[in-house]
């Protein structure tokens, strides 16, 4: 899958990947006046605040540290892209309505009424320059997760009509027709059946009952259907109860990315009632990163109590099918490095389930300097990655990830997270890169030992 | 009444009542507003102990960060141990609280605390300079960042005049130390300094919500 290429060398800093600030496009939806954005806004950030937000809006000490963990800035050198500052607005909004003191802040107008302008200024650094991917959480001092409260902050943008057209749109046809990429039920069928044939792998589909619902995300159906046959592959060789379903197969939860609160919910909820109405014990995500964030962290409290199943990462499944034995792989004699998706390893919690896949498949497996939970993002997280006018700044940022996977010299680059996979492909064109992305799960369905019976 | 009586009285009484007050305010009104549920499934231990862990981990920088966090990070760990040791292991400040408390405990010699206030005040100038100077730390501050350097510092600088005994006499020198001190206890509840205590609240709140996921923290 990749080939290192050491005669074509790098030129990074030629004028052609020189950085300039993106022209200002601030996108508005609906048609609501001024004052009614603003007001939506300043509503919906309210409802945000509880006892976890409101302390880390109230403990931040601007001690600055977070710039120094945040791809934007340690690559630009924008100071508007200091993580703290992107939630500056929500922040405000706290300290002025909802905060012990915010009777003296409003009395003697020490916080200003947020204004049109500043919510849209403010567009282009909680969307175009924020991954989410919560790297500034952990060099805190204070301990705040500042990228939980982007996503916060998200929510109200959304209310206010203020967020990029590409994520809106996106988020929009995943409402309307259940994928964002627009896959219906009968597209994801056939494109199954085309697998199923192509890779000749027993592919079950709308199986009534089932202990296992295996879900896929459209980036996948779509772009990268060989996941479809390397999760059957899987599956079936753990010997699992398991079928696909055309009535909840979507993992994506473009809701979540661009902060509308019941579009997320409606998407976890497809899930959770195909995956109870079948019986499953169950609810194997794909992989992908903010699938496994919506489902596995926030999915129960989208359903208002414990869901009734367990759910896990494709990579915990594997992970834990070799190590209980249930699937056995050859070992496969190459160097790799490992990229961390930060929703399923940072934020998620589920970093060594890869590492251990890839001990079983006995290959020399090289931790990418600073890698693992500190690992830089790929720059297409949090829905950054449909943001045509944030494509300079990504694949600028993508500079930190090319110099991460080749100080690592392996010979393979794998990932578990179609979307950052998506943004490298993307970023390896514009750059003309050696690394080709390439999946674990993928590398495991291939390197399957079939098991005597 | 004069003006060290005054100081020593109800100023610093009065600025006691107000540190008390204003901080279970401000505790309460972050407490107080609603919390959800989660009903996601554990794979770690949250509770207690996990923010007891990351309260005291926090204070720890990961390795990734260390270059580029050192600089105020050593200058931030020198002012807060500094402050520590200038207000708690202070022999003049242990009597004063053992009046108050009624227990004592081993203090630093004079000349050792002098040295730690200079020391520290050095920090303190370097924390502002950066902040003065660095564009991302002149970008996010505000009047909070300024006028609580301001009294913190002033109660060391006062303190550290004592001795030295310049433009002012040792009584009245002392009269205005510990006001400086009262200002320090009435504005440290409602602005930044609030950290003091809040500290334990964000660490401990991602200490309970990423223990809980199984996640770093």
């Amino acid at each position: 899958m990749t080939t290192v290429d050491g005669r074509h060398r790098l030129d990074r800093e030629a004028e052609r990947i020189a950085y300039k600030p993106p022209e200002a496009r601030h996108d508005k939806q609906g048609d609501m006046s001024t004052d009614e954005r603003v007001e939506h806004a300043m509503h919906h950030f309210v409802k945000n605040f509880n006892t976890q937000t409101a302390s880390y809006l109230d403990g931040c000490v601007h001690c600055g540290m977070c710039a120094d963990a945040c791809h934007y800035h340690v690559r630009t050198d924008d100071p508007r892209y200091t993580p703290i500052w992107k939630i500056e607005l929500f922040k405000r909004a706290y300290k002025r309505e909802v905060g012990p003191f915010a009777f003296f802040y409003r009395l003697f107008g020490f916080k200003k009424k947020i204004t049109i302008d500043q919510l849209e200024e403010w567009q282009h650094l909680l969307y175009d320059s924020c991954t989410v991917c919560g790297r500034c959480s952990l060099v805190c001092p204070m301990g705040i997760d500042i990228a939980g409260m982007v996503s916060m902050a998200r929510h109200g943008m959304f209310k206010a009509g203020l967020i990029p057209h590409e994520l809106h749109e996106t988020a929009k046809r995943a409402a309307e027709t259940g994928s964002p990429l627009g896959i219906t039920p009968e597209k994801f069928e056939e494109r199954l059946e085309w697998m199923a044939d192509e890779h000749e792998v027993d592919i079950p589909l709308n199986i009534e009952k089932a202990d296992v619902l295996a879900v896929m995300s459209s980036i996948e159906i779509q772009k990268y259907p060989e996941s479809m046959a390397a999760t059957a592959k899987i599956l079936n060789a753990a010997g699992e109860s398991w079928t696909f379903r055309s009535d909840g197969f979507e993992a994506t939860n473009f809701g979540m990315l661009s902060g509308n609160t019941d579009w997320q919910k409606e998407a976890s909820m497809k899930l959770i009632n195909t995956a109870i109405k079948i019986g499953a014990k169950k609810l194997v995500l794909p992989e992908c990163g903010h699938a496994y964030m919506a489902m596995r962290w926030m999915g129960a409290n989208m359903y208002g109590k414990p869901l009734p199943f367990k759910v896990q990462h494709i990579s915990e499944y594997i992970a834990d099918a070799l190590n209980e034995g249930r699937l056995k792989v050859k070992k496969v004699d190459k160097s790799v490095t490992f990229h961390d998706p930060c929703q399923v390893s940072r934020r998620g919690g589920a970093t060594q389930a890869p590492r251990d896949i890839l001990k079983h498949l006995g290959v020399d497996f090289r931790e990418m300097p600073n890698g693992g939970d500190y690992n830089w993002c790929c720059g297409g997280g949090g829905g950054v990655v449909t943001i045509k006018r944030a494509d300079e700044l990504r694949h600028r940022v993508f500079k930190l990830k090319m110099d991460q996977v080749e100080a690592t010299e392996a010979e393979e680059l794998l990932s578990s997270c179609a979307n950052c996979r998506q943004s490298f492909d993307d970023s390896q064109q514009h750059f003309g890169w050696d690394y080709t992305m390439g999946s674990l799960m993928e590398m495991v369905a291939d390197n399957i030992e079939e098991q005597r019976s | 009444m004069d003006l060290l009586e005054f100081a020593r009285g109800p100023a610093l009484q009065t600025a006691a009542y107000i540190l008390v007050a204003g901080t279970i305010w401000r505790i309460v009104g972050i407490v107080m507003l609603k919390e959800k549920a989660d009903y996601s499934e554990p794979r770690g231990r949250g509770g207690f102990f996990a923010a007891l862990k990351v309260i005291w981990t926090r204070a720890f920088t990961a390795e990734p960060f260390k270059k580029a966090t050192m600089y105020p990070k050593m200058m931030a760990y020198v002012m807060h141990i500094g402050l520590f040791a200038t207000i708690f292991l202070f022999t003049p400040h242990i009597v004063f609280f053992e009046g108050w408390m009624g227990f004592d405990w081993p203090g630093l010699p004079n000349s050792v605390i002098f040295f730690i206030g200079v020391a520290t005040v050095i920090s303190g100038v370097a924390l502002l300079v950066r902040r003065m100077t660095s564009p991302v730390l002149k970008m996010i501050s505000n009047f909070d960042d300024y006028f609580s350097w301001f009294v913190t510092m002033l109660p060391l600088i006062t303190g550290l005049l004592i001795p030295v005994r310049v433009l002012f006499q040792y009584e009245d020198l002392l009269a205005i130390h510990i006001l400086s001190v009262a200002l320090l206890l009435i504005w440290l509840p409602f602005g930044k300094l609030g950290h003091a205590f809040l500290v334990f609240i964000t660490r401990g709140t991602t200490g309970m919500v990423f223990e809980r996921r199984g996640a770093r923290t």
